[in-house]
């Protein structure tokens, strides 16, 4: 007779936030802040800027996380950590971790500069961007996160966003920072280790975490941990991490890479594309890919 | 001990005997000596504290907003256009009831780019709910940045040290640099009643709906109402350690003045200069130099202003389309006060155009051939 397989928790059970936060169905923002605070556990100060999460949270006096939260000015996720980091130090914590947690668009437009100079400063910090696409907390806005083909309230399908996204991963990377990473919600052991390993090493650490937004992407809530997946398996998000600017490691390596076809349908905001589109955007897609993939090689 | 130093340095020396802990900065003319002097105080140990450089005034401020809320004692220090970049963080540091102490250089703003005085980049920022001091001698500079941060930590109100390009920033004087150990019996170590801490979670600044957002600035006026008198206390007790007294304002030879100037930052100490001059020459004049601007001395000027025949404002700033900020400051003090003289509002020295006994002369000559002013602005000094 067949031993009965026994399942296995591969996550911590711990859970630092509450149920009942003012998340959207199918929140991806969400999930990522849980798997994070798993890694990173009670020890740990999160610096927010007006983005989703200053919402979700809760209105004043109430809070869903178990952490000790300062939300702070949109552009200064990273100085506001920075500053508070300085100050734990000068008041004898060495101890805890403090994480800026910001959006696309507070990290990738208007907080750019700050997160710069701390990371140019290598500030002893984990920056974390959970990238919904666009200004979601508004009302759904482009933001230079917004990939190429989407609809958005201030890219109407007539207009639709005719640039790519903007590389920030290379950008950090150009910064020669001790660690870097990308990460999805669907892939939460990957994401918590890579966390884990993160909160152990000094400097400016970046996370770049995938975080579905079907509000703004008008999918379906049910398919939010399904298109992280699929975002992934297509190559259009690879996970990888960054030692010192150089040292690139594919974290989920992928056998066969599916088309970008099935990711784009489940969205109604490439609804308008056509096929020669999506040509063009998997031709992209293939050359960023190869483009890691050598990366990956060379170090 | 006596020193010989420059503006700039006092505000340094100020900030190194109150033993600041975390201080963000970012250089601009004419305020760089203050943070050069810090770098090497932190580098050479002379002062134990973190010295973030970053990137901007915006970032100064936030970096200065997040350590004071892990409750560290923070500094920084600008000038003009830094000011205004840190617009919005002000209202953070005063919102969040930071006590962050900052040096602001009076420079103008540009456009046209100028290095050189007047008030309008403070001034721009007075309803931010920050405290402002201005000073007129490199003493002041020092005592009022520790007074500073004794008031700042008792209302949690941020302040502003405020010295005027040049005229101070760059000019050295002697300068008594007091003790450490008298400035620590003084000015005890920062203990915020909370801070952002694992040990004790909480959310700061979250979102806050209409039926909480009221109180927060109901607390704010309040505690800022308390200002007046605890400077002066604050200013009695320093006096008692260090034998120096300052208060809300400078009065001096008002009691007996038929016209009162109304002056503030270096320009008060020319118009003393004036008023010993004119006094020889027979004309009864005072001076009234303005210290604090916010909290705004209500009293202190309703005590003393009234006694004049008439009052002169000189105002090294404008609110376009009204007219000199501490003008408007002291007729809407004196407003409720039947029978109060008439208010003559001067416009002198912007962009750093000197201001001289002469600029005072020729203000107390209009002031005294006149009943009432002829225009809502008198310029003293323009090329029209």
């Amino acid at each position: 007779m067949k031993k009965p397989k026994k399942m296995t928790m591969t996550l911590p059970a711990e859970e630092y936030v509450g149920s009942g936060n003012l998340a959207c169905q199918g929140c991806g923002a969400n999930l990522a802040l849980r798997y994070v605070l798993k890694a990173l556990g009670l020890r740990t100060i999160l610096c927010i800027p007006a983005c989703c999460w200053a919402v979700i949270d809760g209105a004043f006096p109430h809070s869903c996380v178990s952490v000790p939260i300062f939300h702070c000015a949109f552009e200064t996720a990273a100085s506001s950590a920075t500053g508070v980091k300085a100050g734990l130090e000068m008041i004898g914590d060495h101890e805890t971790t403090v994480v800026a947690w910001a959006g696309d668009g507070g990290t990738f437009d208007i907080g750019l500069q700050a997160l710069s100079g701390a990371a140019e400063r290598n500030d002893n910090i984990i920056y974390v961007c959970y990238d919904n696409e666009a200004y979601m907390n508004t009302g759904i806005q482009r933001s230079s996160a917004t990939p190429y083909g989407a609809w958005t309230t201030t890219t109407p399908v007539k207009f639709f966003k005719d640039q790519p996204k903007k590389d920030i991963d290379a950008i950090m990377a150009a910064h020669s920072i001790p660690y870097q990473a990308t990460a999805s919600i669907a892939f939460p052991e990957d994401l918590i280790k890579k966390m884990k390993k993160a909160r152990d090493i000094k400097g400016t650490r970046f996370f770049h975490i995938y975080a579905p937004c079907p509000t703004g992407w008008k999918s379906r809530p049910e398919d939010a941990v399904k298109l992280a997946r699929m975002v992934v398996q297509n190559g259009i998000f690879p996970l990888y991490e960054v030692e010192h600017g150089e040292k690139y490691t594919l974290n989920i390596k992928v056998k066969d890479k599916k088309p970008i076809d099935d990711y784009f349908k489940l969205q109604g905001r490439f609804r308008h594309l056509k096929p020669e589109h999506l040509q063009a955007i998997q031709a992209e897609v293939d050359r960023q890919w190869a483009r890691l993939l050598k990366k990956c090689e060379q170090s | 001990m006596k020193k010989v130093i420059m503006g700039n340095h006092a505000l340094s020396y100020g900030a190194m005997l109150a033993r600041s802990e975390v201080i963000a900065a970012y250089p601009i003319t004419p305020q760089t000596q203050v943070v050069e002097l810090l770098s090497e105080m932190c580098a050479d140990g002379t002062l134990h504290a973190k010295f973030i450089k970053v990137e901007s005034e915006h970032s100064a401020m936030a970096a200065c907003i997040g350590a004071s809320l892990a409750g560290a004692r923070t500094f920084t220090a600008t000038s003009s256009q830094g000011l205004a970049l840190m617009h919005e963080m002000l209202h953070w540091a005063s919102g969040g009831r930071h006590p962050v102490v900052m040096g602001n250089i009076n420079r103008s703003m540009a456009p046209g780019w100028s290095i050189w005085t007047d008030q309008n980049d403070s001034l721009s920022q007075r309803d931010t709910g920050w405290m402002q001091f201005y000073c007129a001698s490199n003493q002041e500079v020092l005592d009022t940045t520790i007074q500073a941060f004794k008031v700042s930590e008792a209302l949690y109100i941020p302040s502003m040290v405020i010295l005027d390009a040049f005229a101070l920033s760059h000019t050295y004087e002697v300068v008594d640099v007091p003790d450490q150990a008298v400035v620590d019996r003084f000015l005890p170590k920062f203990k915020p009643y909370a801070r952002v801490t694992p040990d004790e979670p909480h959310a700061f600044n979250g979102l806050t709906g209409p039926e909480n957002y009221f109180e927060l600035r109901y607390k704010l006026q309040k505690d800022m109402e308390r200002g007046p008198a605890l400077i002066e206390e604050t200013g009695l007790e320093f006096e008692r350690l260090f034998g120096r007294r300052l208060r809300l304002v400078d009065d001096y030879l008002c009691n007996d003045a038929e016209i009162i100037l109304v002056t503030s930052g270096t320009a008060g100490y020319t118009a003393r200069v004036a008023v010993d001059q004119m006094r020889k020459a027979g004309l009864k004049v005072g001076n009234l130099r303005m210290r604090v601007f916010r909290p705004f001395p209500f009293d202190a000027c309703r005590r003393i202003l009234p006694k004049a025949k008439k009052i002169a404002v000189v105002d090294r700033n404008i609110s376009y389309g009204h007219h000199g900020m501490f003008a408007q400051e002291v007729k809407s003090a004196l407003y409720q006060h039947a029978g109060h003289p008439p208010v003559f509002s001067f416009i002198a020295g912007l962009g750093g155009r000197d201001i001289t006994p002469g600029t005072f002369r020729e203000v107390v000559d209009y002031t005294k051939a006149h009943e009432t002013p002829e225009d809502n602005i008198l310029w003293i000094g323009v090329k029209k």
